[in-house]
């Protein structure tokens, strides 16, 4: 390997608590008059794209947004499910931004930038005002005052939530913010447009190339900065809780661009999804978190019994976090839980038609509170249950079983948000800056929103002030057309290939025979080395292989997949190969090598207290390592126990 | 993985649309499908089908979908008649293949509205539903200007009913249900769960003329047949197609008088 960079996350000193008003301060200002002198491209109508596009927009400046979904609501961020969290202290239990920002970074496992967290703590409280001023039905007391409830792991109540459909309440009021900038003429949206490549002239990003969906027209589009706000790669796994459409290709043209990708292999996989049923399965459901509260988890003890779930008694029933971590017992941290059924499902213990999970029992708190009050606090997941699977869990236990869920990898962000390409932003999922190698429940949504309506539009006047006067790179320059000439070349290599498996049949093998069996909740060196070597070969196979069937210019689901998948394909031999080079476990990156006595992961803070920013060097596979040194200087560095 | 299936296994008739093009006339095409497990959701039996024919050397069926979740509003036709098909309260993407027998016939076409055009195949052109939002389906509440969320109480009812109201997930079932394609059901959601509120009261007769008027330029009228309410896979009430009814009555007077007033 060439030799390591180092990258500077540029956080401002001074005391933790003062670094964002000081830093807001003392950063460059765009006169109003001048706002609309700029031109910035949003890519991603999420919880970041769409907070940060209504937020530009009322600025004054020109944003053109971009998606590929047929309209800004439909961006995955809808489906989030539990809540979101800020430290607003309304129950009077004890939080606090402090309390908030030390949570995140232990939660991470002590691998996020402190003074970012610290910074996403502060404005969440700002978050839940934004929301509720555009009329996010959030949920409500009696009182007429905003409710809360408590979640993954957290000792106070902090989390504000809208029923079972948070994300979609949130991303509805981001949307409707972003509606009224359309109708205001200051942000364009490009529906049903893929961004396919970034644009980089000088070393700074300066525009994209985009593939109109319904007609497969490439154009070519310039600005004076790009964001992306495109979220998180965990389809590269194939089967996860992410929308179908969830894709890297946004993040990783621009990784391929110069842009450093950070932490690829921290990945988070929830405890609670619904098993897979078969081959046939196109993506995992999450069930909430909250049902651990209630649920009790187990496991047969004999293997090979038959008996329905019910009728197995008590002595016979293994509840193994309760046996193992008898202080938390089921409501350990989701990395733990997840690893736990990985290990009875993998020792032959697993339950169902095809032995793929654990049981999720709520009979004792039937027994204990009435169904009245199981059906009141989880009715509409017990719902979604049943019509998923056919099977009443207020008589059958649930069947469970972790799924990929998040990632907290991504392009690698300075303090500013922007990547190491002068001009490129990076907001939302699709970057990497507040969650370590774990996220909490309920982060997600407060960061991304963080991010677009908070951070970044302080942040990017600071870079455009030095532009005043400049146009953007003209769409003329060579920068566009070789951009624009690799881009049509892919697609049609890709759509010449005439060979025998579709897609999908390639895309399956890739995200579940190898990146979740080697690069999934456990991993070790052999089986991330065999990976890569199955991924290239695969990759092969993809390139010389692939039958694509339809060949129009309109509409083409399978052209769209297969451009996608390319980039999932090179995108996993850069996951194993970071997970490979962190010889650690930390987080939801777990090295069988490296666990305690208990099976518990083991970090290694002199080796590794760092994250990893890959350069892209020329060739897939090849990347060269940056390391941002990480300081803890509030947080103290300790190991998790949940015993 | 294990091996393929595990219980019994249908064997099913689909007659699905085919269209090439927003101007291709588009007719059925009849695909006989063996091996339909009824674990499979009815996009996975198309996912299924999609396999097939790319294996076959015919063109995949394209179809809109994304979250696979019931939430995202991206899936959508008309089965067997019925949109969103024959399960009450239910998107196509959570709805099952136990719901069909081994033997059935199961027709698919994309929705049908002058309002909402075909691309291609399944797949249609929802994007008069932004229209409508972008005309005032909003509450200006610029970044950064918000007070306390607690200064605004809001009586837990008037939550709630706002609540029922915004889980629209905007899949234009209710326009391709109704015999007149009419999107009341749609447009006065949206109303509703910004009218209700308080912090949606200074715009309300503006944002109700607008969003009404911006209605009526894509959309049939209403003849309160209720079937919108039938196919909704939210079962969003027809109530609120009252009360946006009621409130477009005064907003004609009400904005009228606030335009005197301010000249
Ligand atoms: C089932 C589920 C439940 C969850 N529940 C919670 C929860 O309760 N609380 C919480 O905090 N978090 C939760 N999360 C996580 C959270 O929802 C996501 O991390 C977050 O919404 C991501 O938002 P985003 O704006 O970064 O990206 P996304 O919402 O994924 O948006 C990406 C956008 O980018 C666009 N895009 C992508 N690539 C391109 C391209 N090449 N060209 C053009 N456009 C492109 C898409 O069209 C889309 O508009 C949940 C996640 C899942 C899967
Ligand atoms: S695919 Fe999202 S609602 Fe059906």
């Amino acid at each position: 390997m060439t030799t390591t960079g180092y990258l500077d996350g540029k956080v401002p000193t001074g005391p933790i608590d003062e670094k964002w008003t000081s830093h807001k301060f003392n950063l460059k200002l765009v006169n109003p008059a001048n706002k609309r002198k700029y031109d910035i491209i949003v890519v991603g109508t999420g919880l970041a794209g769409a907070s940060a596009a209504a937020s530009l927009g009322e600025l004054g400046y020109n944003v053109k947004v971009f998606t590929f979904h047929d309209s800004p609501r439909r961006a995955h961020s809808i489906a989030a499910q539990g809540g979101i969290n800020a430290a607003k202290n309304y129950k009077n239990d004890g939080d606090s931004v402090y309390r908030l920002f030390y949570d995140t970074v232990k939660g991470g496992d002590f691998r996020a930038r402190e003074g970012n967290v610290y910074r996403l703590a502060e404005v969440s409280v700002d978050i839940i005002d934004q929301c509720a001023a555009q009329g996010v039905p959030f949920a409500r007391e009696y009182s007429g005052l905003l409710d809360n409830r408590s979640f993954g792991g957290a000792q106070v109540s902090r989390t504000f939530y809208a029923r079972g459909q948070t994300g979609q309440q949130l991303l509805l009021g981001a949307y409707q913010a972003l509606a009224r900038q359309v109708h205001a003429g200051s942000c364009t949206l490009y529906n049903r447009t893929e961004m396919l490549d970034l644009v980089v002239k000088d070393g700074k990003a300066c525009g994209i190339v985009v593939r109109d969906l319904l007609t497969g027209e490439i154009s070519r589009h310039s600005a004076h900065a790009v964001v992306l706000a495109t979220g998180g790669y965990g389809n590269v796994f194939y089967l996860s809780t992410n929308a179908k459409g969830s894709n890297t290709t946004a993040t990783w043209r621009a990784h391929k661009k110069g842009a450093f990708f950070a932490n690829p292999c921290y990945t988070q996989i929830h405890p609670t999804c619904i098993p897979a049923s078969d081959d046939f399965q196109s993506k995992l459901t999450l069930m909430s978190e909250s049902l651990r509260n209630d649920g009790r988890i187990w496991v047969p003890k004999n293997p090979n019994d038959t008996r329905p779930a019910h009728q197995i008694p008590d002595e016979d029933r293994d509840y193994y976090l309760e046996r193992r971590y008898p202080a938390f017992g089921n409501l350990v941290p989701r990395d733990v839980a997840s690893r736990n059924s990985k290990t009875q499902v993998d020792e032959g213990r697993g339950v169902g038609p095809i032995k793929n999970g654990v049981y999720l029992d709520f009979g004792d708190s039937i027994d204990r509170l009435g169904r009245d009050v199981i059906e009141e606090r989880y009715g509409n997941l017990f719902q979604m249950y049943e019509r998923i699977t056919d099977e009443d869990p207020y008589k059958m236990p649930m069947r469970i079983y972790p799924a990929v869920h998040y990632t907290m990898g991504g392009l690698w962000v300075d303090y500013n948000l922007m990547s190491n390409l002068p001009g490129l932003y990076v907001l939302g999922e699709a970057n990497f800056s507040d969650h370590g190698a774990n996220r909490l429940g309920a982060s997600a949504l407060m960061q991304g929103l963080a991010d677009g309506y908070f951070v970044l539009p302080y942040t990017i006047g600071d870079y455009l002030a030095g532009m005043l006067g400049e146009k953007p790179v003209s769409t003329d320059d060579p920068v566009f057309a070789e951009s624009e000439n690799e881009v049509r070349d892919q697609i049609r290599r890709l759509l010449s290939v005439n060979g025998t498996r579709p897609v999908d049949s390639l895309y399956r093998e890739l995200g579940v025979d190898i990146v979740w069996e080697h690069c999934g909740m456990a991993r070790n060196q052999a089986g991330l080395t065999q990976a890569i070597s199955d991924i290239r070969s695969l990759r092969d196979e993809f390139w010389t292989n692939v039958k694509i069937t339809d060949q129009s210019e309109s509409l083409n689901t399978s052209l769209e997949k297969a451009l996608r998948v390319a980039d999932f394909f090179e995108m996993a031999e850069l996951m194993c190969k970071d997970a490979l080079d962190r010889e650690e476990s930390c987080g939801g990156h777990f090295r069988e090598e490296y666990q305690t006595e208990d099976g518990e992961a083991l970090r290694n803070d002199d080796r590794f207290a760092y994250a990893a920013a890959w350069e892209w060097t020329g060739e897939s596979g090849q990347q060269r390592l940056n390391k941002e040194e990480l300081t803890f200087e509030y947080v103290k560095l300790a190991q998790r126990s949940y015993k | 993985m294990s091996g393929s299936g595990h219980g019994q296994t249908m064997r099913i008739t689909l007659k699905v649309w085919r269209q090439d093009n927003p101007s291709d006339k588009g007719g059925f095409q009849v695909v006989d499908v063996p091996g339909v497990s009824p674990e499979m959701s009815f996009l996975e039996m198309l996912d299924v089908v999609n396999g097939r024919l790319t294996e076959s050397g015919d063109r995949p069926i394209v179809f809109d979908h994304d979250c696979r979740e019931g939430i995202c509003g991206s899936c959508g036709v008309i089965i067997n008649g019925v949109a969103h098909g024959p399960e009450r309260g239910t998107a196509t993407c959570q709805l099952h293949m136990r719901k069909f027998s081994d033997g059935d016939t199961i027709a698919v076409e994309p929705w049908r509205a002058a309002a909402f055009p075909v691309i291609r195949d399944l797949a249609v052109d929802r994007s008069a539903f932004d229209r409508i939002v972008e005309a005032g389906g909003y509450i200006s509440a610029p970044t950064g200007s918000a007070i306390d969320a607690n200064m605004i109480p809001i009586p837990k009812p008037v939550a709630d009913a706002s609540m029922d109201a915004a889980q629209c997930i905007g899949c234009g079932a209710c326009v391709a249900a109704c015999p007149n394609s009419a999107a009341q059901l749609f447009t006065s959601a949206k109303l509703a769960h910004l009218n209700l509120m308080p912090q949606g009261q200074p715009e309300r007769w503006a944002r109700t003329e607008a969003m009404v008027e911006t209605m009526e330029q894509f959309f049939g009228s209403c003849t309160n047949h209720g079937e919108c309410q039938d196919a909704c896979p939210k079962e969003i009430s027809v109530d609120f197609i009252a009360m946006m009814n009621r409130d477009y009555v005064k907003s004609k007077r009400k904005n009228r008088q606030l335009l005197s007033q301010s000249i």
